[in-house]
């Protein structure tokens, strides 16, 4: 076996992916795990946009509502750790009372941003591009402004979610079990993330609601004369997507880490985005463009730990750990261009509806 | 939108109301914005800082903000000298505007002009300043305009729209410029990962302790892009395809070509403004280089309503903030970030001016958000099918 082995990795070139694979296989477990976790902030911001753009609104302001989540989960936690006390965690993803009231607080504040957005796009009309910056920026000042205020006073910590760690014996099942680990040995945020993609694509595809928010976004007048109300569809949507987004950002601050840093979300958002668009708008395509670009990330931060040794080391050790950070923004501007394939937007995507007078 | 409809029938106005209807939206909006950061001050400091009620919090802040950008000598080039990157990207930002296209990108070419510049600077920092500086600056021009003119090629080729290109493109630059700066280019034992410094290249200083001749350059620029928007051939064509790109093709022009060229006009403004606050002002590039020009540069761009005339007002108002949020932390310990949530608000005043339109007093007031000149016939009052629908609204 091992003979095999040294001889698929001695041919040249060819060897070398070899090579690649027999270092990614080996460290498997881990990188499932790893790209999970990294891939779960992208891929709520990108549900959040697949939310808002089938029903017609593009929404760049996601990283806004993301930070507004991490900033609004973390602090609320906080304040009522340090009024109530942590009380005993339960056994299970280390859930307290302050955990749960901050995630809560998150969920509104970010559809109360999301409420923004939708207010302007759909009632005011204006232009959904600058409605969006407008998010990013008041969400980078508000919890900037607030975090510096807040930090001054050297807040309790709240403490995070845990992951659950799953038994011995099932994670050592063969191929099963490093499944079983990278999905489930996870925090509860992490876990809902996987079981929101599945029952939104059963919605968006297989179900009454569905079917509305698709038509309102393809052809808000055909929908509107089928007896859709267009514009009430669309604030439920957007609102909602506010509350998936904000999960994304209490993600960062109260499951991955237990505290918040001036513009955490680090463009996370806009990766969410751009897996939105690499997904073709679907919430599984949306959540595999995700894994893909969280693989990526994976990858990069394991070669950078412990490279692979002989040639496909020396050959790695020679790209740029850039290389892997610019990727997922590469590979979605060739989608973009149409190199591998158009992704094409809902067609009313971005176009304020206007209802017709009734007289 | 099928009859004609008459034209509005001119009264002949005063001259103070025909200022006025131009200023009013604006003026209004940074007054609102001025407010509501009043009360956002007074309200975070009672809830977060459990602070005593004061009502002269906001007034001390305001007050420290306006003595630290216009209090003093020291301080007018300060304002100077941070408007002068948000004038150039401003610009770029906004000729990208009158041709109907959305640059959220002036962040990544501002970053790769500005690593040009230093590139070229660093190499020939013994030369004479005479050759360095003009070559610096001419490549950062370049590489923003190649840059910027990947996601307008894209846009013209494919169609991909210029939103997402440009966004995209912005951490690719960051990955870029983090990659060059911590491996080519980096200055040999140096603790931090940063460039060579570009010596002799840097830009002279002309006025005050650290105002450089880029504040020259950046005012020299206003009047050149007014004049290439609205007395040249080309700057016809950008604005005809920003109103109606078919109209535009009908008449013999080329949009696809146009698309390019703006983007990376746009790109070279961007780099320009790059170059220059590193030549003037860092002198050397650091991996970890931050800016938020790029982003502040948009709403420079809509406060002055796509019109070079404008955006050099916008841009000294934002470089005053920008001057004056240091001593406002310090003096009133109001954090710096109210400069973002005042910039937040005024963007939302101005383009919800039709509701702000129904104020006492404004009903004749011009739109506060023009960025197409199809958006400005409709805004003074001149029917434009095209105006209904902003193009940058069309499809992401």
């Amino acid at each position: 076996m091992d003979a095999l082995i040294n001889g698929l990795y001695g041919i040249p070139v060819l060897g070398l992916f070899f090579q690649f694979g027999g270092y990614v296989l080996d460290l498997l477990p881990i990188l499932a795990q790893t790209s999970i976790v990294v891939a779960v902030p992208i891929a709520l911001a990108a549900l959040c946009g697949v939310l808002c753009e089938r029903s017609g609104v593009v929404n760049i302001g996601i990283e806004g509502i993301m930070l507004v989540g991490a900033f609004v989960g973390w602090i609320v936690a906080s304040a009522a750790a340090s009024t109530f006390g942590h009380g005993t965690p339960l056994p299970v993803f280390g859930i307290t009372a302050p955990l749960v009231i901050g995630l809560v607080a998150a969920l509104i504040a970010g559809m109360f941003l999301a409420l923004l957005h939708a207010w302007l796009a759909i009632s005011v009309r204006v232009d959904q591009i600058i409605s969006g910056v407008i998010l990013n920026i008041l969400a980078l000042g508000v919890t900037g402004y607030l975090n510096t205020l807040i930090a001054a006073q050297s807040p309790q910590e709240a403490g995070k979610f845990t992951a659950l760690s799953l038994p011995r014996d099932i994670t050592n099942l063969p191929v099963v079990g490093w499944l079983l680990h990278a999905v489930l040995d996870q925090g509860p945020i992490a876990i809902a993330t996987v079981i929101i993609v599945i029952v939104l694509q059963v919605l968006l595809f297989r179900s009454r609601w569905g079917l509305r928010t698709r038509a309102v976004g393809e052809h808000p007048k055909a929908a509107e004369t089928v007896g859709i109300d267009v514009i009430r569809l669309r604030y439920r949507n957007v609102i909602a997507s506010g509350a998936v987004a904000a999960l994304g950002g209490a993600y960062l601050s109260m499951e991955q880490t237990n505290s918040f840093q001036a513009g955490m979300t680090n463009g996370r958002g806009f990766i969410g985005l751009a897996a939105m668009i690499v997904g073709r708008w679907t919430p599984i395509g949306a959540f595999g463009a995700a894994i893909l670009f969280a693989v990526g990330t994976a990858v990069g931060q394991a070669i950078s730990v412990g490279p692979p040794n002989g040639q496909l080391g020396d050959l790695l050790s020679k790209l740029p750990a850039q290389f892997f950070d610019a990727l997922p923004y590469v590979v979605t501007i060739i989608i973009l261009a149409g190199v591998v394939g158009r992704s094409i937007p809902p067609a009313a995507d971005g176009k304020p509806y206007e209802r017709e007078a009734t007289t | 939108m099928t009859a004609a409809r008459p034209l509005p029938r001119r009264r002949p106005t005063s001259r103070v109301r025909q200022v006025w209807d131009v200023l009013a939206v604006p003026v209004v909006a940074i007054v609102l914005a001025l407010l509501v950061g009043a009360v956002v001050i007074v309200v975070f400091s009672l809830l977060v800082s459990r602070a005593t009620f004061d009502i002269g919090l906001p007034l001390k802040a305001y007050g420290a903000l306006v003595n630290g950008s216009l209090g003093s000598f020291d301080g007018l080039v300060e304002t100077c000298v941070q408007a002068t990157p948000l004038l150039l990207a401003g610009l770029g930002v906004a000729v990208g505007f009158r041709a109907g296209l959305f640059n959220i990108g002036a962040q990544g070419q501002f970053l790769l002009g500005a690593l040009g510049s230093v590139w070229v600077g660093a190499a020939l920092a013994t030369a004479s300043p005479l050759i360095s500086i003009p070559l610096a600056l001419v490549v950062g021009v370049v590489i923003g305009a190649l840059w910027a003119g990947i996601a307008g090629y894209l846009k013209a080729a494919s169609g991909a729209h210029e939103v997402v290109t440009t966004i995209m493109l912005n951490y690719v630059a960051l990955a870029i410029l983090s990659w060059i700066v911590v491996g080519p280019l980096r200055l040999t034992n140096s603790p931090q990962p940063v460039t060579a410094g570009v010596g002799d290249a840097a830009l002279p200083i002309i006025i005050g302790s650290d105002g450089h001749l880029g504040l020259l350059i950046a005012l020299v620029a206003v009047p050149l892009m007014w004049f290439l928007l609205y007395r040249t051939t080309i700057g016809f064509e950008i604005r005809s395809v920003g109103a109606n790109a078919d109209a535009a093709r009908y008449a013999g022009m080329r949009p696809r070509f146009v698309i390019v060229l703006t983007m990376a006009l746009a790109g070279g403004l961007a780099g320009l403004a790059g170059g220059v606050t590193l030549l003037g002002i860092n002198h050397q590039m650091p991996a970890g280089y931050s800016t938020t020009v790029g982003f502040d540069a948009i709403t420079v761009a809509l406060l002055g309503r796509s019109n070079p005339w404008g955006v050099l007002p916008a841009s000294l108002l934002f470089g005053a903030m920008r001057a004056g949020a240091g001593l406002m932390q310090i003096q009133a310990g109001v954090p710096a970030e109210l400069v973002y949530i005042i910039q937040a608000i005024i963007l939302l005043f101005l383009i919800i001016d039709v509701l702000l339109r129904k104020l006492p007093g404004l009903g004749a007031a011009k739109a506060g958000l023009i960025t197409t000149d199809a958006s400005q016939a409709a805004a003074e009052g001149v029917t434009a099918a095209a105006a209904t629908i902003p193009p940058v609204a069309k499809g992401l």
